[in-house]
Order: C-alpha cells, then sequence, then structure tokens
C-alpha cells in the first residue's frame, strides 16, 4: 500500500511521485465532502490541532482552520501577534507549552527557514509546514499541482514557468521539486538579481526575459512581488519591475492553447499580475482557493494515524 | 611511574618522538625537564622501558607517544567579562590544556570589550588561577565600535600580543590603515576578521546552491574576499603586518598566496572546522554548523588543504566561541554564530590533515607551536635548552569517539559529537607542571 | 487472494481452507429474494434509493438495484459511499487507509434508502454509513441489506434483509467474490489451518 514516508510535511524535496499521488487522489474524496449539504466528517474528532502563525497570513491561516474543522478536529489558534512571543518567549518554549496542553497535530508558519525542522528536533506531535521564510510551502504547491492535474488529467509533459521573486520565494522552491517529481518541465524567469544562487541546479530553465519563457508554456504561475525588494537593491523600482515581468494580456498569445494563469495570491493587481489577466476565463485563481481546503483535508487525514498501540 | 601530585621538579619524558619543527628534530629522545624549564634533549642515551622501575628519576613515559612543544591557540573566545556562565578564563585554559594547547590567546570582544588597560590586566590577573597560559589580544577600536583607535601603546604594555576586532571586521580603510601604520611602532600584527558587512547583510551561510535549497540568506564568499584583498593592500602600503583570522575561502587562500610571493607581510590561519565540515551539512538546520565566517564549500576545503599543505596558511586555529545551550536551541536564523574547538582541535587535525597524509606531523604542529608564537612574538612554541617546558604529548594511535558532556569546556556547542578522531592527549605540562594526563 | 474491504483482515500465507457456502445460482437467488422483500415490505419501489458500501456493498446494491428496476416502476437511483472517514478506530491505526470517493448525487431527504454490505459482522462499519448517509441530509427510514450475517455484533445493529445467516467463529473470515470484482459470484468461509 502507498503512504507517506514521514509523519511530518515538511517540504516536497524528496517526496516521492507515489506520494504525491496518494495526496492528489485522496483530495478528490475531500473536495466531494465539501460539496455536500453538511461539509463536515468526523474523522478527526478528538484530534486536537495547533495552528501557529509566527507571520501574518490569511489565506493559508483560513484554509487549514477550515480544513481542520471539516474533519471535526479541535483547533487552537496561535499567532504571534497576540502571544507572549514579544514577550521573548522562545519558539521551543510556546511550542513545549503547548505541547503540555497535549496537542496532536502542529501546524506551522514561520518567517524563518527551517523552524518547522526544529519543531520536529522535540516534539512528539506531527508537524506540518504553512510556509518557513524562503524554503517551503508544501500545501500550497500540492493544492496548485492538483488545480493543475484536474484541469490537465495529469502533470506530466506540462511545461510550467514561475515567474517573479524566485529568491524570497518558497511556494517557487516546493512548487520546483513537486512538478519536477511529477514530470513536468519547470522553468524559471525573474530579474537577474531575484534569481537565486545556482537555481538551474534544480532543474529548472532559467529565463530573465519573460516573453521568451512564456513562449510554448502551459501554465504561469505569477508570484507576488514584495514592495521591500524596492528598498534592499534587488529592484530598481515597481514600475520597471510590472514593465517587463507583468503578466498581462498582450503576452498571452505567446502561450499554448488552453493555458492556465496560477498565482498563490496575495495579489498585487497590476504589478506582477493585470487585472484582466487575474480575472480572465484560463485564470484558476480561485479554484486554487477551494482546492486548497481539500488538499489539506488530505494532508492532515494522512498525517493523523495514530500509533499503531492498539489491535 | 606516572606523575602524582607531588610531581617533583626534576623529570624526564622518556621514549618520545620528539616533534619539534624549529630546529626540525624528530626523533626518538628523552627531554630532562629542571626548573619549569627544558635543559636537556637526550637523543643517544636513551633509557629503556624496561629500566623504569628501577630508575631513581621521575619518568613521564611518552613510549610509543609524540613531544611536542605545548600547542598554541592564537584565536579563542573566552566571555569573562561578561559572559561567565558560557566560559571564564580559566574554564578555557582547562579546555584548552584537555586539548593540549600550554597557551591560548583571548579575543577582545567580551562585554565590556578588552580596550583599554585595566581590562587587559584584569585578564592577566585572573589567568594565574588558570592551568595554562593566556595571552590576551586587545581591541584595535575603542569599544569596538571602529571609529577610534585605542591605547595601543598602553595594551601592548599591559601585556596585549595583537590587536582585533574580531567578531566584527574593522569595515572602515582608514581606520585599519591608521592601525596598521601605528603597530607598526610595537610590532605587533593587527588581526582582521574579513567581512564586509554590506555584502554578507543578514546572510547566515554560505552562499551555494545549499543556500538556495533550504532558503537561508547566502554570505558570499567575496565578502570575505574583498577584505582580504583590501587588508593586503593596506599592509603592502603601510608596512604593518596583518594577520587574517579564520580564513575560509579559495579565493582567500590565493590572495594570500599571491601577497607572499611579493612578501608583502600577512599571516593567516585556519580553524579546523573549515578544513572539516561543508556547508551542505546545514540542510540539516543544526544550529551548531552556524559560526561566521560560515562553512565553506567542499571546493573550499581543498583549497585550503592546499594552501596548508604549501606553507600558505600559517597556523591552526579554533576560534573557540562558547555559547549556552539555550542560545544555541532555536530557529537556525536567530542561533549566534560560533561552535567551541578547543577540545577537538588536535584530534581534528590528526584525522583529517595528518592521517590522510595532506600534512606531517612536523608541518601540522608548527602550525600550531612556532608559527603562532612567532606571529605574536612569543618566546615559546619550541623544544629548546632554556626554553619553559610548555609540552604536548600526544598518542597518536589512539581512537577515541568526542563526547560533549566530557568537554572541560562550560559551553557544549560542538558539532562534532559523536564523531570518532585519531590522537589524543596523553599529557599537557606547562612549564614543567603536569596539567592535564588523559 | 483474501481480500475484503471493510473488516480488519490481513492477508496471510498461511494455510487456509476455503468452503463454498453460496454458489453463483444460490447467491443470485438470495440477491432475487432480498429485493421482492424490499418491495413488499416498502409496498413498491417509489422512494427508495439504494446505497451501497464501498467496494463489495457497492456493486451488490448496483445488482439489487438492477433488479428492483426490472421488478419496479421506476428506476431507483443508486449510490456508492467509502465510510473511511467515518470509522472509529482511526486515531488507533498506524496508516491511514486509502479514502476513496463517496458518491451519491441525490436527495436523500425524506427518502428510504436501502444501505448494502456485503458481510455484516460488528456492525461498526454500518455505524460509520448510517453517520455518513444522515450528513448528506435526512431520510425518511435507512433499512440495511446483507449478504451475509456471520454474528459478532459489537453494536445493537441488525440487518432488514439477510441473503444467508452464517454462524461464524471469529478465526474464520468470510469471502465474498462478484463476477464485477473477481469474475464469479460465490461465498467462501475461510478457515485458517492450525500449524
Amino acid at each position: 500500500m502507498v503512504k507517506l514516508k514521514s509523519r511530518h510535511l515538511l517540504g516536497l524535496q524528496g517526496m516521492n511521485r507515489e506520494e504525491i499521488n496518494l495526496i492528489l487522489d485522496s483530495t478528490d474524496t475531500f473536495l466531494e465532502i465539501l460539496q455536500r449539504p453538511i461539509k463536515r466528517v468526523p474523522t478527526l474528532r478528538g484530534v486536537t490541532i495547533v495552528n501557529l502563525f509566527y507571520e501574518p497570513s490569511t489565506r493559508t491561516r483560513i484554509s487549514f482552520e477550515l480544513a481542520e474543522k471539516r474533519l471535526s478536529a479541535e483547533t487552537v489558534n496561535f499567532s504571534a501577534d497576540a502571544s507572549s512571543v514579544k514577550k521573548g518567549e522562545t519558539l521551543k518554549d510556546t511550542v513545549r507549552n503547548l505541547e503540555a496542553m497535549k496537542i496532536d497535530m502542529v501546524v506551522i508558519r514561520h518567517r524563518y527557514s527551517g523552524a518547522p525542522h526544529f519543531l520536529t528536533s522535540f516534539l512528539d506531535a506531527a508537524v506540518i509546514n504553512a510556509g518557513d521564510g524562503a524554503h517551503e510551502h508544501p500545501t500550497q504547491a500540492l493544492l496548485d499541482m492538483y488545480t493543475l492535474r484536474k484541469k490537465y488529467g495529469k502533470i506530466s509533459g506540462l511545461k510550467v514557468v514561475i515567474v517573479g521573486d524566485i529568491l524570497h520565494s518558497r511556494v517557487a522552491r516546493s512548487n520546483i521539486w513537486g512538478l519536477k517529481t511529477m514530470g513536468a518541465k519547470v522553468a524559471v524567469c525573474g530579474p537577474t538579481t531575484l534569481l537565486p544562487y545556482e537555481i538551474e541546479k534544480m532543474g529548472v530553465e532559467v529565463y530573465s526575459n519573460l516573453n521568451e519563457s512564456l513562449r510554448g508554456t502551459d501554465v504561469v504561475m505569477a508570484l507576488r512581488i514584495q514592495l521591500e525588494r524596492q528598498q534592499s537593491c534587488y529592484l530598481p523600482t515597481l514600475r520597471e519591475y510590472s514593465q517587463r515581468f507583468g503578466i498581462t494580456k498582450e503576452r498571452l498569445p505567446l502561450l499554448n492553447e488552453n493555458f492556465t494563469i496560477m498565482h498563490p495570491g496575495p495579489m498585487n493587481r497590476g504589478v506582477e499580475i493585470s487585472p484582466e489577466v487575474a480575472d480572465g476565463p484560463y485564470s484558476v485563481i480561485l479554484d486554487q482557493v477551494t482546492n486548497g481546503v481539500a488538499v489539506r483535508m488530505a494532508i492532515l487525514y494522512l498525517l493523523s494515524g495514530g500509533e499503531g498501540k492498539v489491535e | 611511574m606516572t606523575p602524582t601530585r607531588t610531581q617533583k621538579s626534576t623529570f624526564i619524558i622518556a621514549g618520545g618522538r620528539v616533534i619539534d619543527p624549529a630546529s626540525g628534530l624528530n626523533k626518538v629522545a628523552d627531554i630532562y625537564v629542571q626548573g619549569g624549564k627544558i635543559f636537556k634533549i637526550e637523543t643517544q642515551k636513551l633509557i629503556s622501558k624496561k629500566k623504569v622501575s628501577s630508575s631513581n628519576e621521575e619518568i613521564i613515559p611518552a613510549w610509543d607517544n609524540i613531544v611536542t612543544p605545548g600547542l598554541i591557540d592564537m584565536h579563542v573566545h573566552l566571555r569573562e567579562p561578561g559572559r561567565e556562565d558560557e566560559e571564564t578564563i580559566v574554564s578555557g585554559s582547562e579546555a584548552g590544556v584537555a586539548g593540549g594547547f600550554t597557551s591560548i590567546c583571548c579575543m577582545p570582544n567580551t562585554q565590556p570589550p578588552l580596550d583599554n588597560q585595566e581590562a587587559i590586566k584584569f585578564v592577566y590577573e585572573r589567568a594565574k588561577f588558570a592551568p595554562g597560559k593566556v595571552f590576551c589580544v586587545g581591541s584595535v577600536t575603542k569599544g569596538q565600535k571602529g571609529e577610534e583607535l585605542t591605547e595601543i601603546g598602553e595594551l601592548v604594555d599591559a601585556g596585549a600580543v595583537a590587536i582585533t576586532d574580531d567578531g566584527k571586521p574593522v569595515s572602515n580603510s582608514e581606520v585599519m590603515r591608521r592601525a596598521l601604520e601605528y603597530t607598526k611602532m610595537f610590532d605587533i600584527p593587527v588581526i582582521d576578521h574579513c567581512e564586509d558587512l554590506s555584502l554578507s547583510k543578514d546572510g547566515i551561510m554560505h552562499e551555494s546552491f545549499t543556500s538556495t535549497v533550504i532558503g537561508l540568506k547566502g554570505i558570499p564568499a567575496l565578502a570575505e574576499e574583498i577584505m582580504v584583498a583590501r587588508n593586503i593592500k593596506l599592509a603592502a602600503y603601510t608596512g604593518g603586518r596583518v594577520h587574517i583570522a579564520h580564513l575560509s575561502t579559495a579565493g582567500s587562500v590565493e590572495l594570500v598566496r599571491e601577497a607572499k610571493k611579493k612578501k608583502i607581510k600577512v599571516t593567516c590561519e585556519v580553524t579546523p572546522h573549515h578544513f572539516t565540515l561543508n556547508e551542505e551539512l546545514i540542510a540539516s538546520y543544526d544550529t551548531n554548523l552556524k559560526m561566521n565566517p560560515p562553512l565553506r564549500s567542499k571546493k573550499d576545503i581543498l583549497a585550503i588543504k592546499a594552501g596548508l599543505k604549501d606553507g600558505t596558511i600559517d597556523c591552526i586555529a579554533t576560534d573557540h566561541a562558547p555559547h549556552s545551550i539555550e542560545e544555541k536551541d532555536v530557529e537556525f536564523e536567530l542561533a549566534p554564530f560560533g561552535i567551541i574547538g578547543l577540545e577537538t582541535a588536535l584530534g581534528l587535525v590528526v584525522t583529517e590533515l595528518i592521517e590522510p597524509g595532506i600534512l606531517s606531523w612536523s608541518d601540522a604542529v608548527a602550525k600550531m607551536t612556532v608559527n603562532p608564537a612567532r606571529i605574536l612574538k612569543l618566546n615559546l612554541g619550541q623544544i629548546k635548552i632554556g626554553f619553559p617546558a610548555d609540552l604536548t604529548i600526544i598518542d597518536p594511535k589512539q581512537s577515541w569517539t568526542v563526547d560533549v558532556s566530557a568537554f572541560k569546556s562550560k559551553s557544549k556547542n560542538s558539532p562534532f559529537g559523536g564523531r570518532k578522531l585519531k590522537g589524543k592527549v596523553q599529557y599537557t605540562i606547562v612549564n614543567g607542571k603536569v596539567v592535564y594526563s588523559g | 487472494m483474501v481480500r475484503q474491504a471493510h473488516h480488519k483482515m490481513k492477508t496471510t500465507t498461511k494455510k487456509i481452507k476455503a468452503t463454498q457456502i453460496l454458489d453463483e445460482k444460490s447467491f443470485q437467488r438470495a440477491l432475487k429474494r432480498i429485493a421482492h422483500e424490499i418491495v413488499e415490505r416498502n409496498k413498491g419501489t417509489s422512494d427508495l434509493v439504494i446505497i451501497g458500501i464501498k467496494n463489495r456493498g457497492a456493486i451488490l446494491a448496483e445488482r439489487l438495484a438492477r433488479t428492483l428496476n426490472e421488478i419496479g416502476e421506476a428506476k431507483i437511483p443508486v449510490g456508492e459511499m467509502d465510510i473511511n472517514l467515518y470509522r472509529d478506530d482511526l486515531q488507533v491505526k498506524l496508516e491511514q487507509p486509502v479514502v476513496q470517493k463517496t458518491e451519491i448525487h441525490f436527495d436523500v431527504k425524506d427518502k428510504i434508502v436501502i444501505l448494502v454490505d456485503d458481510v455484516l459482522f460488528t456492525g461498526r462499519t454500518i455505524r460509520a454509513a448510517l453517520d455518513e448517509i444522515i450528513d448528506f441530509g435526512r431520510p425518511k427510514a435507512i433499512q440495511l441489506a446483507v449478504l451475509i450475517d456471520r454474528g459478532h455484533r459489537e453494536l445493537p445493529i441488525r440487518a432488514d434483509y439477510v441473503g444467508k445467516n452464517v454462524p461464524t467463529s471469529l478465526d474464520e473470515e468470510i469471502l465474498v467474490k462478484t463476477k464485477e470484482s473477481d469474475g464469479e459470484d460465490g461465498v467462501y468461509l475461510m478457515k485458517k489451518l492450525k500449524k
């Protein structure tokens, strides 16, 4: 029987095709539940999940919370602002305290890469990475892949280009690992200052000319560009960025027929993506959100296995 | 007969292979110690192992062992004053002698920093209680702010053997120029931690494919190399002596090599972790792999080994940097830089450099004894009649496993726990007194 | 291969003695009889919907619907469900079972639901299925049809329609084969042979 190798979900690096397929196949089931009159199953009754958000996030936090509630788990939310973090309590102490309250799973979003790994070094509970620094955001990539698989029937053979601030993007990294594993051809495109060192070693084509990268591509994944990048010399201005790397209607004819536009959100309309592209019929941005809940339900379910002591 | 507490002031270290790089001596010899000094090196009439029990002399057995000048570590952080919970002058020296170091040189980035005569005197006062010798390195600038020079003459008078703002670079080139010029009056080196802070900003590991994959901000090799190049230029221009602390990249090795060809007064050191561990290991986010300069690539390690072999790199120094468990047991990003190294340095040198044939015993010992002594103008690091009997006796064949909990250091932040090493200290002798026996 | 969807049953290489309980004819006859009982009890087939529990129960549900459609007037809606998400032993199992889709594309509100499974054993699967059905709406009634009732109930659940009652011991297993999944219709009693 196929199963996940790790009891945590820290990233897609190293996850194999069977594991990803197991998650995506299970997602079908959970998506069906979301269509029911009562969008809730009793599966995780008695399971307590803490959502630890050390970084502001609306979409991912709500998506996880909804996924947990629809599986009947008990959820506790902990966000950095409302906590003792500011009083100087360390992550380890905070989590130890929470663990003493008998928790089964931890969903963590953290601004520092490796924070979820750090938790696994002392925590018994299963840890799910909801985005750590510039490292990985596995659930986002899984929902992106699910969305693509649903539309095209398969991921293998698709040509995907990820456009924008690759350097700081955990979404890009997780998608590169996942999509490559599933047999897609992946390219990245962004200003040379925002392409990380030796990114080509991840097995992607690298572009700094958007039109070139779009030619013959099926899927465009536009990443959010942060205003701060301007202050730290990565970009002269957002205006110049938008001119060169913005996904606009004029560029769409370069893409293959039946192309798809994706964005992990939140979008800067008119910067990395023009409003008419974001809202166009080829955009699956809202499907991504719906599928996000189902993918997270699948992950929570698959990682919630008991200790196997009974029986 | 093993030495006891009632150790006589006269004794013989018998049967060891004596390696003294300064004189080129490398043969089995008996060393006679009297009044804390070396008074005879006997290479002909050796004491037989069988006759030891009948001998009237006190004998320290060194058969099958190697006897070297007492090891000198010219780069350690002792945290006193300020963070005595992490290390004190005494505990640091205890860790030193356990690792075979008879002399260690403490960096001035304490809290407050060692930037005045009183502070230097304080260190020497405390060092009287230490089992080994402790030498003090003073600050280049007041408060280590990189702005105004300290009273360097006063520091030297109090016993400072060099100056540095280590932990930080001397970023301002004008300040560095003046420091190099001013120190010429005292013939002491300016030790610089080479890091262009604008290039390394927020960086926490070597910039590489690994840093790309695991999403940690990189410190490019050139953040170090630019400063190494600047320091070489300044040394050439001023005629002052610059010593590059903990050099870590292939580019730095090449810069120093070229400068030495031009007879520029530049010397440098490398740490055991920089020739042992590479940056790819950080994929585990182990905070004991976080140090500054960061662990570098496999290619850099090869270049460092080549630099050690051809003499470009003068010294091996630990950059022993104690940090409490609480400080290190955090997210990688938040952990302080640095690891301890005094008690693993010798084993790493033997295992990583001598055993694979990169360095001879004599060359390796030179980089841990006479070379740092010459850079710091210390009358130490040699086995020579009349010299203080600072000696290290090493079993070169003994394998051992690093047990962090057994460290004498007050801190345990080492990435080498559980590692198998070869080469272990048997005795550490300071001024003719056995201060450590393994 | 010994496979059964809803009861814990380990595939084993130990020697097993298989005894046929229902052959093809009696298998099909049992289903037909159940269909007639359903019509009789509900006075026709209006308001009926059928839901089978995956995997074998869903196949039997399809069969039953076909027969009922031949007898009755209207076409009866058929759905299938995977009850894994409603199991009560998820937290004690080491690995989570692979979940399949539940497909009920009709309203169960005010309907008479005929719930179909191959074997009735502890009753825990049926409990899970009842909960799942009720999450889809409030049926007028739920009736349970099983091909085999092997006893050993752990919950107060009984079947309304039974193909055959087969008293078993706990170390025995019931294997139901269908043409759709195994190429033959038949029921076997599997007994592990002692060494």
